[in-house]
């Protein structure tokens, strides 16, 4: 098992490098790129001085080797730095946003909070619903439940999520009032009252994501439980005389769940893409409008670190899949 | 003489998966709606010849119309420049709809080719595999969103706004989902190769190119249906949610994420304008959802005829 993580370790290292260079070029040798946009009226020197303020006269292969030496040698230098108040960091050149002159990663850190509280509390919410209704509508398959289910997941993943959003809005907040529609990122929860309204602004983003995750889940667990109640075993334990409860709730349940629960992880990294349309629709200010704003100014140095954090994520969350999938299934033996 | 009368014409298979269909309520339903959404967009506005992007020159008669409540004349009522909703909503189809087919007939056909070339050729399956698990791994939406940002003027300047901008997103949206269809079919065609007829095929000195079209193909035939209508649904949710972060299609060119994104702009006055729109793309998604599984069940072999 251990030799199997540290190869996945090591081959996720090319397969990043390669998501990087592709999204380097794409970015970089696009025709619509602030290169093209500065006005033709500037003159010429001016624009090369202005070129040349944003790093770009540089040859292609030589910013790529910078933006990766920046990304993976100084960017975790300065967040050592910043944990343990040294100083390694000092004088290296970090990257730098073209829209707002500061370090790329300090403006992610910042908005990294916002995104985490209404994604991850939407993804904790929807993997709790979806549980108990995938195994209730295996269990009685076919029963008015498991059709309402059927109906509900099918509902959860058809809708689009700006329009379950925007509905959300028009009932909640200009009909009956009781949410607001934005999301307010200044609000500190200092007391009771405050809660209530972080609470009540969460209320909409979040049910949003969990809907659309409950869906998906649910489907998944109802299968894998289905796959799992024809199996001899279970035969055998409700032969054995154990109550129902004990069956399916232990014997089945453990075993349907090892599937799931690489699903749930496989998600984890989508759900932020996902949390894009969510966070625009609610004006959440968190990651996924960082990235929309950074493409409406192609603000190219964010667009980049941004979609490689997702590759990142989407990389390192497929290993622990896999890895998960392994230590839960000891059939499963990758070696 | 008179016997072969008696005796069952042979059945097809194509008959015997759609009688298994017919079965699947969800799917018949699905069926239903999707073919009057077709209809509603296709032959609607022969029926319904106003001109979606009419706005009135007399300002006068402009400010008059605008925003007008559901009426004879205007069924759906009328937008903020005072055009009609009803033959915007089916204009809007038509581009939402199209964009949905040609994106999945991409991926279908890259996924394909990707799938069957693994499969069948082993030299290629190691290195072709390898880039699907890349593809797999990038993140879409972001890509996406950059593609259609870096893309959308040039093109738009080389070809025009709308064939540019049609171009450019059922490009862009073909080439980031056709992974799924790669990994379904190359898993079939790898099946496929072990089975006798192949290797009859093969004994007789059959070459790969006639192997693939005559053999191969037509048995991998289930899951590509499969496939292709449940990837019109995501082409058309991909669509409108571009439009809607406004990275879609240009204002003036209505598809429905469109209208659905200049309507969130008057929600407080004319909630309806949302409405019609992301009614319209729920329906169509999900009624091809319910297709795809009710073919799904009825093209499984397992469980047709039960």
């Amino acid at each position: 098992m251990l030799t199997f993580t540290i190869r996945r370790l090591l081959l996720a290292i090319p397969t990043l490098l390669f998501i990087s260079l592709v999204i380097f070029l794409l970015v970089d040798f696009a025709p619509g790129s602030p290169m093209s946009q500065i006005p033709l009226t500037v003159p010429p020197e001016v624009r090369m001085k202005i070129i040349e303020a944003m790093g770009a006269n540089e040859p292609i292969f030589v910013r790529y080797l910078l933006w990766l030496k920046q990304f993976f040698w100084v960017e975790p230098l300065v967040m050592i730095d910043g944990i343990f108040g040294t100083a390694y960091a000092e004088g290296m050149q970090r990257i730098v946003s073209w829209q707002s002159r500061s370090p790329v990663m300090d403006i992610i850190w910042e908005r990294l909070p916002q995104t985490m509280t209404v994604v991850g509390s939407a993804y904790v919410i929807g993997v709790l619903i979806a549980l108990p209704i995938g195994i209730y509508s295996a269990y009685r398959q076919y029963s008015w439940f498991d059709q309402f289910g059927t109906l509900f997941a099918m509902i959860g993943f058809s809708v689009p999520t700006f329009f379950t959003g925007v509905v959300l809005i028009l009932v909640f907040s200009v009909n009956l009032g009781w949410f607001p529609s934005i999301y307010d990122t200044t609000l500190k929860v200092t007391d009771w009252e405050s809660f209530l309204k972080q609470i009540k602004q969460m209320a909409m983003p979040v049910a949003v994501l969990a809907l659309y995750n409950a869906a998906q889940i649910s489907r998944y667990m109802r299968s894998s439980l289905l796959d799992n109640l024809g199996q001899d075993y279970v035969r055998t334990a409700r032969a054995k005389g154990m109550p129902e409860r004990t069956v399916v709730l232990k014997h089945v349940l453990r075993n349907s769940l090892i599937p799931v629960v690489t699903v749930i992880a496989l998600g984890i990294p989508t759900i932020f893409g996902g949390a894009i349309i969510t966070e625009q629709v609610f004006k959440v200010n968190g990651l996924g409008a960082l990235l929309i704003n950074a493409i409406h100014g192609s603000d190219l140095p964010m667009v980049q670190t941004l979609t490689f954090i997702f590759a990142v994520l989407i990389v390192m969350f497929n290993l622990i899949a896999d890895v998960l999938y392994g230590m839960l299934d000891p059939r499963i033996r990758y070696d | 003489m008179t016997d072969t009368s008696v005796i069952e014409k042979p059945r097809s298979q194509w008959a015997d998966v759609w009688a298994q269909f017919k079965t699947h309520k969800g799917a018949v339903a699905g069926l239903t709606v999707f073919v009057l959404l077709i209809l509603f967009v296709t032959v609607g506005p022969f029926i319904w010849t106003k001109d979606p992007t009419f706005i009135n020159p007399d300002a006068v008669q402009m400010i008059k119309t605008r925003n007008k409540p559901p009426s004879w004349e205007f069924p759906l009522g009328t937008d903020q420049l005072g055009r009609d909703m009803l033959a915007r909503m089916m204009k809007g189809g038509q581009v939402s709809i199209a964009v949905g087919l040609v994106a999945m007939a991409i991926s279908i056909l890259l996924g394909t080719l990707v799938g069957v070339m693994a499969g069948y050729f082993r030299r290629l399956d190691g290195p072709l595999m390898r880039l699907t698990d890349l593809f797999l791994a990038l993140p879409l939406l972001p890509l996406l969103l950059v593609m259609v940002m870096l893309f959308r003027d040039p093109l738009a300047r080389a070809m025009g706004p709308e064939g540019g901008t049609f171009l450019l997103i059922v490009f862009a949206i073909g080439v980031t989902s056709w992974m799924q269809a790669a990994r379904v079919v190359r898993g079939e065609v790898l099946a496929l190769k072990e089975r006798e007829f192949v290797l009859a095929a093969r004994s007789i000195g059959t070459p790969s190119r006639r192997m693939i079209l005559r053999h191969i193909l037509p048995n991998v035939v289930s899951p590509i249906m499969v496939a292709a209508t449940l990837g019109i649904a995501s082409a058309i949710i991909t669509e409108s949610a571009l439009s809607f972060l406004g990275l879609g299609f240009p204002p003036d060119f209505p598809t429905w994420g469109r209208l659905l994104f200049d309507g969130v702009d008057y929600i407080q006055q004319y909630p309806e304008r949302v409405m019609w729109p992301g009614i319209a793309i729920s329906l169509t998604v999900l009624s091809v959802n319910y297709i795809g599984d009710g073919l799904r069940d009825a093209l499984d072999p397992r469980i047709r005829g039960r």
